[in-house]
């Protein structure tokens, strides 16, 4: 079974909520990675999603656009990327790693080739912004005979049907962007959440996560009250962007401290 | 045979096919959040295109209000000086606005009325769509924010002042390479934001399907004009169409309608910047691979990361790592051929019109001209070039005054 089906199952059957971290590779500094990538998992965490930076990143607020922004000015690529994952799979087997970033760098690569260095580095997840499914099939041709789980997002604007159709093509997870925005927007409405993954769960059996504008432990345990997980970003690489001049170490304890309290909400609501 | 009777093995009119692809190009490149309000913005324009009172309201805000339809030239003097073909200009610097773009934005804006939306936003890179934009946005009594490149904003501040006493606001976007594509990365994030009471007014053929195909649809006046005025001036259809590419809106409205005359030869002129050679230019078409950016799949200027890469143009309005998909197709089916100009080519285009013709070129107009030069030179008398003269060159005055060593 594929990681992060494992570990979603694993995490409903213990009654707990998984909690979902986004860094940017290569961000503030290369060596921080990897290093901050093992901490995150001693706190708690249960999918790592890893930004793979790209020049222009549409979706993204000006917190996560200035870490795509330092990754590249310290020469991270979609290959750099996979070679981390890679280091990471040297002492971690269990925990789903997933890149989330823009087509381009995948086209450039080649589906086929992403497909196959990706399944070989231990990726478990692609999830591509600006891939929506009606572009997506050849991809998917490609991800599937790799192994690799392709993350479609569902947004507040997604109407019931076309959910259902994406659900159908998803694997994995379903990825609830939260609110209409771009990441670490401010303005997240618990009451709408509910009431679209109320909706959703008639469609799927497959866990959502949900994410964009979860900051603190309050929202992530609010969002908790319906999703299977809850995805925290912005306010990590915020904390990251400000150490460029520290250790790896320093970083990683940095995002440590602002997971701990998000962790232990999330396991408030455990049943 | 009549210029009526048409041969040709490609049904243009069948592009882009339902799911906004032109061969392996366009298509529809976005986040969620926006896939269903490019749905609604393709029903609601299939019902409008067909619809006859909507057209009717188009064409007489472009009767009206542009002061279509714009002259066709003869260059007679500039013609005789090359000693080659005849050069006509079309002239789109005399429209209200001085561009083209105001045909697009004039569309546009009926289509956001009609969606009932309150706010308009839009990206510019040398100015003139966020001017047109923000021109129609003052008529219809509509919030207009304009997302321009801080660089940009910079060397086309005349325009940016005539946006502010239009009533926009202009946002300055300091990210990325501060040009043209991060203005609408940045139009892009404030769209999917506000998405229920905003319609975005995209200024050339590119971005998500229906984009592409709307803009050319707008933009198309221009060669439905130049086909007949030629036809009524000269006798004949033109023997060559040569117009500038940045994202390619004045180009496609001037060479679609004459996509089906497979005599009339088509040429597109990207900007060579430092020259093409020197990997500092903004030619896609000329040195680009296929890719995916703002939207749709196309032509760009990459790294073998997949990273866009910086471009550069004299030109703010030809600044721009992409290309419409439909012109990325029309290369690769070799319907129109694709070559650049330099950039000091074009400013030596740009003083021998205002010398020779007394008009004023845009400098992105003075690529096409650059090449029309060449290219009427290898042809004889009898025979005609039409150029699209897309816009006027007042807003780049401080730019030449700049190169000239001059302080305005
Ligand atoms: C006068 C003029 N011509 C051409 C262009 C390039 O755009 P397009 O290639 O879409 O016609 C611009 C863009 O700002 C412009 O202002």
């Amino acid at each position: 079974m594929n990681r992060i089906t494992a570990r979603l199952a694993e995490a409903k059957q213990q009654g707990r909520k998984a909690l979902v971290t986004y860094i940017v590779c290569g961000d503030p500094i290369p060596e921080a990675t990897l290093t901050t990538m093992h901490a995150m998992v001693e706190a708690g965490v249960d999918i790592i999603e890893l930004g793979v930076p790209f020049s222009d990143p549409m979706a993204e607020g000006p917190v996560i656009a200035l870490g795509h922004e330092r990754a590249l000015a310290n020469k991270t690529s979609l290959k750099s990327t996979m070679a981390v994952v890679k280091a990471f799979r040297e002492t971690n087997n269990g925990t789903p790693v997933v890149l989330m970033g823009y087509a381009n760098p995948v086209e450039r690569m080649g589906y086929e080739a992403f497909a196959v260095q990706a399944s070989d580095a231990g990726v478990d997840g692609l999830l591509t912004v600006d891939l929506p499914p009606e572009e997506a099939a050849p991809l998917n041709v490609e991800l599937k005979k790799a192994g690799i789980e392709n993350i479609f997002l569902l947004a507040p604007t997604t109407s019931n049907e076309r959910a259902e159709s994406i659900a159908k093509l998803a694997s994995g997870f379903l990825y609830y962007v939260s609110l209409k925005g771009v990441t670490g927007a401010g303005h997240l409405d618990v009451a709408s959440v509910e009431a679209k993954l109320s909706d959703l769960r008639k469609i799927t059996d497959l866990p959502i996560c949900v994410g964009f504008g979860i900051k603190d432990a309050s929202t992530a345990k609010a969002i908790g009250q319906y999703a299977d997980g809850a995805v925290v970003g912005s306010l990590l690489v915020d904390r990251m962007g400000a150490m460029a001049d520290q250790s790896p170490e320093a970083i990683a304890g940095a995002v440590v401290e602002l997971i701990a309290p998000i962790r232990q909400g999330l396991d408030e609501l455990a049943s | 045979m009549s210029d009526i009777e048409k041969k040709a093995a490609v049904d243009y009119s069948q592009f882009p096919d339902a799911q906004g692809h032109f061969g392996p190009y366009g298509g529809r490149f976005v986040s969620e959040t926006l896939m269903p309000a490019l749905d609604e913005l393709e029903k609601m324009y299939t019902r409008l295109k067909n619809d006859p009172e909507f057209q009717k309201e188009f064409d007489y805000d472009l009767a009206h209000y542009v002061g279509r339809p714009s002259p066709l030239y003869h260059a007679e003097r500039w013609s005789r000086e090359l000693g080659g073909a005849q050069i006509y200009l079309k002239r789109e610097d005399l429209n209200h606005t001085g561009a083209h773009k105001v045909n697009n934005t004039i569309g546009q804006a009926l289509l956001a009325k009609y969606s009932g939306k309150s706010r308009i936003i839009a990206e510019t890179g040398a100015g003139q769509h966020g001017v047109a934009s923000a021109t129609v946005a003052a008529r219809l009594g509509l919030k207009c924010e304009v997302y321009m490149g801080a660089e940009d904003v910079q060397r086309q501040s005349l325009n940016v002042y005539r946006m502010k006493l239009l009533g926009a606001t202009v946002h300055p976007v300091e990210s990325g390479s501060r040009t043209l594509k991060d203005a609408m990365n940045e139009a892009m994030r404030d769209w999917v934001t506000n998405v229920d009471d905003t319609f975005y007014i995209i200024g050339t053929v590119a971005g998500p399907h229906p984009y592409p195909q709307l803009v050319r649809d707008f933009q198309c006046v221009i060669g439905r004009e130049a086909r007949e005025q030629c036809l009524k001036q000269a006798g004949k259809l033109p023997d060559a169409l040569v117009a500038c590419v940045g994202g390619g809106s004045n180009a496609i409205g001037l060479f679609h309608p004459f996509l089906e005359d497979e005599g009339v030869k088509i040429y597109g002129v990207e900007a060579g910047g430092y020259g093409v050679e020197t990997g500092k230019h903004a030619a896609p078409l000329n040195d680009g691979i296929p890719g995916v950016l703002h939207g749709n799949r196309t032509y760009l200027m990459e790294d073998e990361d997949g990273q866009i890469i910086e471009t550069h143009s004299v030109s703010a309005g030809l600044d721009y790592p992409g290309v419409g998909p439909e012109h990325a197709w029309l290369k690769d089916i070799g319907r129109a051929e694709y070559v650049a100009i330099n950039d000091d080519e074009a400013m030596a285009a740009f003083r021998t019109l205002t010398q020779v013709e007394g008009i004023m070129p845009a400098l992105e107009s003075s690529h096409a001209l650059a090449y029309a030069e060449k290219l009427a030179k290898t042809m004889d008398k009898d025979q005609i070039i039409v150029v699209n003269l897309s816009g006027r060159g007042d807003k780049d005055i401080l730019t030449v005054a700049a190169i000239d060593g001059i302080e305005v």
